[in-house]
């Protein structure tokens, strides 16, 4: 029988070498005579590990990370085949990898076991489980399922989906949209890419059942240019769903029609607030349009249109297979099911933790990010993407949960959790959340447009003693402005990272402290 | 079309025939002509103005909006450095000035000896592992400046084709 190995082939795993490890795997299967079978699985998300090797045993999947192609040799020497723990890399069962095990994976329960883009193995998997039963629902029932599952939107907004999705559902039109973004912008979130890497059939799934739902015909995956080998493997996804019946006229033998299509985006971090987005999709340069009317009465090319995050539709087969009260279980308050955790930055153990709403910082940050990567201490977390608050060790009991985050003015957005060690200048920070604003405000408003600029050069005049208090009451105004002025999050939130910062790093702020930029880590 | 090339005018034609019908036809344009050419020449505007049956302005007011799309044409190869918060957190603002200095260029520049474009790019989605860095389709993760030196190197030897 063939020895069968899995080494993955998300992005991650490859930027890491994980191509290396499959050709070192496959000359030394060859020169040892071994009859090999080398699938290139998804990422289970354990980052730290990557490249994660795992082999077949009887006994179940053994993995050895992280593996570099010079290991291979030694590995197949210390008996790799039969999953021997001789190997200082041996990991044991993956299931058992602590990281793993305490997680509550009901979106990402399959990410990792296979090949992505075998239908067969996603079928085996409970694939398509949902959509089965969609498709014998009323696109009423479905939505009320949805609504009753407690799903907000993962993008960040969290707004509830079965809310959205109805009001698609009442406007009539004789042509509906269901657009996925998938422009997974902010720093220290791959969770989107994760889905469309290793399970983008899962995504495919929930957007069919949203155009079953809502009564949409045709959907468009808007996905950014930063991630080209997920494009190549949604389209390979989609042509396959395609020939299989899945997409197109007549679901699976219903009257039942969808079509979908990826469109990528360029470079444009405002593409992912929903209306630059529909711009976008329209062939425009991504300007927020005002609200309303909101997308799901007119949307794109002025038709109803679901908006929703990669991981809102990558929730939906679960709600629709077990039932919504199997997702609404977990969690707490209002914030139901679970929320896939981007553990990113300065962390020992990066990766991906999907966990029930509730759990605090700390735990995450060290239970199972075992502190940071450089082993110096954590000073300080970023959550929620370049538009979220520097947080310092005081707020990391809150638990993870919208309105908890919200009421310290911070918010979770799409779960990132970037960490930062004690060499971190939070002034520098500061400055760079306005000048990122600046560079990828798309202009419509000016208390965006401009005051990102101005808000640099305060920021930058803050470092002088020259008039020093009037710098801070001109940066907290501006940040004011900003605020309340912006049509959108992007000049809207931009004030969260830097009044943050000074609110609780002041020290960084000083005259005379060290320019921006001279902090070195040891 | 004045002023382009014949092998220019063809993927600017091919695109525009591919793609001229679909919904929101820009973008899909705009990317296959940058995916042939490696950038999207001035002569294109007009010719894609034409087939959408939009003023010239609008295309051009499209193609400087989005940073993805170049003007002008790349050097052998794009090497995008991450600049976003995840990888700032592990060293990628040393990594910055390392390349700055190692290629003698700033960002949105061509290197005169090896001609490598350097460009800023916010996020690769690999915060996990960072700094990181792309250089055509591939992302590359943990890079020091010894890496970056390295991957620098396998350039020399074995020019990446340019995306």
């Amino acid at each position: 029988m063939a020895t069968r190995i899995y080494v993955p082939s998300d992005t991650s795993a490859r930027s890491l070498g994980a191509d290396a490890v499959a050709t070192a795997i496959e000359r030394e299967a060859m020169a040892r005579k071994i009859d090999l079978e080398l699938v290139r699985n998804g990422s289970r998300g354990l980052f730290w590990l990557e490249p994660l090797l795992e082999v077949e045993t009887p006994a179940g999947r053994v993995a050895y990370g992280p593996v570099r192609a010079e290991d291979v040799g030694e590995l197949f020497e210390t008996g790799l085949c039969s999953g021997e723990s001789r190997h200082a890399l041996f990991q044991g069962r993956p299931e058992d990898i602590p990281f793993l095990r305490k997680q509550q994976r009901l979106t990402f329960s399959r990410v990792g076991l296979g090949d992505p883009l075998s239908l067969g193995n996603y079928v085996e998997l409970a694939g398509f489980r949902g959509l089965s039963r969609a498709l014998t629902m009323a696109g009423e029932d479905i939505v009320r399922w949805v609504t009753e599952s407690g799903l907000r939107g993962r993008g960040g907004a969290a707004f509830p989906t079965g809310i959205k999705w109805q009001t698609v559902l009442d406007t009539p039109s004789p042509q509906k949209y269901v657009v996925c973004n998938a422009d997974e912008g902010d720093s220290g979130t791959f969770a989107d890419r994760l889905v469309m890497e290793c399970d983008p059939y899962l995504l495919i799934e929930g957007m069919i059942i949203a155009g079953v739902a809502v009564g949409a015909t045709q959907g468009y995956i808007y996905l950014r240019s930063e991630y080209p080998l997920a494009l190549r493997v949604m389209n390979e996804a989609i042509a396959r769903a395609y020939a299989a019946g899945y997409l197109g006229e007549g679901i699976r033998g219903t009257s039942y029609r969808f079509d979908l299509e990826v469109r990528l985006g360029a470079g444009a971090y405002i593409c992912g607030e929903e209306t630059a987005l529909l711009e976008s999709l329209e062939g425009k340069r991504g300007m927020v349009r005002v609200k309303p009317p909101l997308p799901a009465v007119k949307g794109l090319f002025g038709q109803p249109t679901v908006v929703n995050n990669v991981l809102s539709l990558a929730a939906v087969p679960f709600i629709l297979d077990r039932g919504p009260a199997a997702y609404a279980d977990s969690g707490m308050g209002r914030s139901r099911g679970t929320l896939p955790v981007q553990l990113a930055g300065n962390i020992a153990r990066g990766g991906l933790v999907e966990l029930a709403f509730g759990a605090t910082l700390r735990e995450l940050l060290y239970d199972f990010g075992g502190g940071s990567h450089s082993g110096r201490p954590l000073r300080a977390v970023q959550v929620g993407g370049p538009l979220g608050a520097y947080l310092p060790e005081s707020q990391w009991d809150t638990p993870l949960d919208y309105e908890a985050f919200a009421a310290m003015g911070a918010m979770l957005g799409h779960g990132g959790i970037v960490a930062f060690d004690d060499t971190v200048d939070l002034r520098q920070q500061a400055r760079f959340a306005m000048e990122f604003c600046a560079v990828e405000s798309c202009g419509k408003c000016t208390p965006c447009r401009i005051g990102s600029t101005r808000g640099v050069e305060v920021i930058d005049q803050l470092a002088t003693a020259a008039d020093r208090e009037a710098n801070l009451t001109l940066l907290q105004e501006l940040c004011e402005t900003m605020t309340d002025g912006s049509l959108c999050a992007m000049g809207g939130m931009t004030p969260y990272p830097v009044l943050s910062a000074l609110r609780h790093f002041p020290e960084d702020f000083t005259v005379g402290g060290e320019p921006c930029g001279s902090r070195e880590p040891v | 079309m004045p002023g382009a090339t014949a092998p220019q005018a063809d993927v600017i034609q091919s695109a525009i025939a591919t793609h001229g019908q679909r919904p929101g036809a820009l973008l899909p344009i705009l990317h296959a002509i940058q995916d042939g050419l490696g950038y999207i020449p001035g002569d294109a505007i007009a010719a894609i103005a034409q087939a959408l049956n939009q003023s010239r302005a609008e295309v051009a007011g499209v193609l400087s909006f989005y940073h993805h799309f170049r003007t002008r044409p790349p050097g052998n190869a794009v090497v995008q450095i991450c600049r976003a918060e995840a990888c700032q957190a592990v060293g990628a603002r040393q990594l910055e000035s390392h390349a700055r200095q190692r290629l003698g260029t700033d960002y949105h520049a061509t290197s005169q000896e090896a001609r490598i474009s350097l460009e800023p790019v916010y996020c690769l989605g690999n915060c996990a592992c960072g700094p990181s860095v792309r250089i055509g389709d591939e992302v590359y993760g943990r890079v020091s400046p010894a890496v970056f030196d390295a991957l620098l190197e396998a350039l020399d030897s074995d020019v990446v084709v340019v995306q």
